[in-house]
């Protein structure tokens, strides 16, 4: 153990003795956690509307109106004929047409029906599909407004209106902070964790440190511990610091409690940095490191229910999700905050994370090697 | 075969696919000894020497070092040797006092015997104002000194020097071949190559490869009267000459 205590010693030397290091594994996490959550947000905004009015009514201004208020779209074209607004959106300056047609409020008042038209641009295809829900919600929206206005006394009751409302659990407000800030984090400390322990080793190797390490007495375990302990101090540093950040910084009341998350996330460090360590053995520069790190990584991150759902992947696809770590540190980082899921709601990932860890450490022990 | 060799290499094979690095070599290395390993560049001297080290296992043949088998206690030979690469490797981020107290620490010396080692190497290297400073900061000569120093911080039995002399002024090499003897003075064994003909005279032995295989051993002077050379440089050239492979 004492040649242990003398690896670290010189291990935190050299972390120390390094300040752009230091500025990176610090700041650059802590300024994307501030940054990221804000803008990669699953809420569409400022879409662009064209409508192509052939009646020119107090109803329909009244309906344009409130679509221009909900504050999802921007009027940009309004016009007379259908063909100008399609033009709109063939020069890509309109995401939606809204087509009223001529004698529109006359129907409505008359004969109690009208009609609308939607064409949506679906090169953007999920602004598009959302864009297309929102305004059939709005009007919708303003449909029942205009008639409860007219109807107050019905002599007859009104046609059945079948209205589903949906609640949300879990995450009542729908905010997507709580689904990002977690997530993002998840993501940082994915990336620092392999990359800097990748790299790291194999930079030795290319300075030549390392034969003059292999030359020595020293145990294959304790070279690699020697390397994995500092990180993973570093490691928890920012993960406490993107804690901070998720409390103070987003107000993100976690349900459960947030020391499972912590445990969990200490956990899953130590099979991240692992496959960092993995890698370098593998690799012989820095160079290598940095592919094989970033395209493990891309597809960690792809696939680990971050951008898109897991339940939606093909079938194969999901199962293999279960050989990525990120995809569970994600579900108990949901799990626990959202739903306040506890130790025994989470066992199951736990052990998963410690299997992962053990693999992937005994595999980088076993693939170092101290004799060609 | 006396009982006092440390080295004992028998037959030793190291091949690369089709390519032999190392040809059936075989000698013997005596305590206390000053053995030059020459070759041309390509000979397989680093190879024969890492071989030595347990850093690379061999295809065949024997060799004992220290008293350990290359193919089964590599480890062990480990406690028992010094090494120096080509390759500079201190931790140039480190100041002189954190990369003794680092490699002292790895192996095994206490704390008590990493301070005397320390204000030793110090004194004796004449580093006493630089003890703190980074090791990146410091000359070729004195960093290669101080690489040696530290390849011999746990007093091995064997040193084995992979051309540490490169690149160095002439007073800072007859200052390092002075370390050199030294530690040879001190029981420990030396083993050294070297592409300087005037180093290969300090050694007691000198063996010259040429392609994988050791052509010539002896003492400078027995091989330069049996090439009927004035000086090892003639010696080292009438040798090397056969060779066929390139550099």
């Amino acid at each position: 153990m004492r040649v242990l205590k003398y690896l670290l010693q010189k291990e935190f030397r050299q972390i120390f003795r390094d300040p752009s290091i230091l500025r990176i594994i610090f700041m650059i996490p802590t300024l994307q956690l501030i940054i990221i959550p804000m803008a990669a947000d699953y809420e569409v905004r400022n879409i662009n509307l064209a409508v192509a009015d052939h009646d020119h009514s107090v109803y329909t201004q009244q309906m344009i109106q409130k679509i221009k208020s909900s504050g999802y779209f921007k009027l940009v074209n309004y016009s007379s004929t259908f063909q100008e607004a399609v033009t709109s959106i063939e020069a890509d300056k309109a995401d939606i047409v809204l087509e009223i047609p001529a004698k529109f409020e006359q129907n409505i008042v008359r004969e109690d029906h009208a009609s609308l038209f939607l064409a949506v641009n679906a090169v953007n295809g999920m602004k598009a599909n959302l864009g297309a829900a929102y305004l059939q919600n709005i009007i919708q929206n303003y449909n029942n407004q205009i008639r409860t206005k007219w109807v107050q006394f019905p002599p007859i009751p009104p046609q059945t209106n079948i209205n589903v409302s949906v609640s949300n659990w879990f995450n009542p407000m729908m905010s997507y902070k709580y689904f990002m800030v977690p997530a993002v984090l998840a993501t940082l400390l994915t990336l620092l964790g392999t990359f800097l322990t990748a790299l790291n080793i194999v930079r030795e190797k290319e300075i030549g440190t390392i034969e003059q390490i292999n030359v020595t007495p020293i145990k294959k375990y304790h070279f690699i511990l020697g390397k994995l302990i500092p990180f993973w101090i570093l490691g928890l540093v920012v993960l406490t610091i993107g804690f901070l950040i998720m409390r103070f910084g987003y107000q993100i009341h976690p349900v459960g409690n947030m020391l499972i998350v912590y445990l969990f996330a200490s956990l899953y460090l130590l099979s991240i940095l692992g496959l960092g360590l993995l890698i370098s053995t593998y690799a012989d520069t820095q160079q290598q490191a940095m592919l094989i790190s970033f395209f493990l990584l891309m597809i960690f991150i792809m696939l680990g229910g971050l951008f898109t759902p897991i339940d939606s992947m093909p079938a194969w696809v999901q199962k293999l999700t279960w050989l990525n770590p990120v995809s569970y540190f994600i579900d108990v980082v949901r799990m626990v905050v959202l739903k306040g899921s506890g130790l025994s709601d989470i066992k199951n990932h736990i052990f998963v994370i410690i299997g992962f860890a053990i693999f992937l450490n005994s595999w980088a022990v076993w693939n170092y090697k101290k004799t060609s | 075969m006396n009982k006092e060799n440390v080295i004992v290499v028998n037959g030793l094979t190291k091949s690369f696919g089709d390519f032999v690095a190392v040809d059936h070599i075989s000698f013997e290395v005596s305590k206390g000894e000053i053995f030059g390993f020459l070759g041309a560049n390509g000979a397989g001297k680093t190879t024969a020497m890492r071989m030595l080290c347990g850093l690379s296992t061999p295809t065949s043949g024997k060799a004992m070092v220290a008293g350990f088998d290359v193919f089964r206690e590599a480890e062990k030979i480990k406690q028992n040797i010094g090494y120096m690469s080509q390759k500079f490797s201190l931790y140039e981020d480190l100041t002189i006092k954190e990369n003794i107290q680092f490699y002292g620490g790895i192996y095994g010396l206490t704390k008590k015997q990493i301070q005397e080692k320390t204000d030793y190497l110090v004194a004796h290297l004449h580093l006493q104002n630089h003890q703190n400073s980074l090791v990146k900061s410091l000359p070729l000569g004195w960093k290669q000194k101080l690489a040696f120093s530290v390849a011999i911080v746990h007093d091995p039995a064997i040193v084995f020097l992979d051309e540490p002399t490169g690149g160095v002024d002439p007073v800072t090499r007859r200052e390092f071949w002075e370390l050199i003897y030294d530690a040879s003075e001190r029981g420990i064994t030396v083993f050294v190559t070297t592409h300087y003909m005037d180093e290969a005279e300090y050694c007691h032995r000198v063996s010259i490869m040429v392609d994988g295989r050791i052509e010539a051993l002896d003492t400078p002077k027995g091989l330069k009267k049996t090439y009927d050379s004035v000086s090892m440089d003639e010696v080292f050239l009438k040798l090397a000459r056969k060779a066929v492979r390139g550099e």
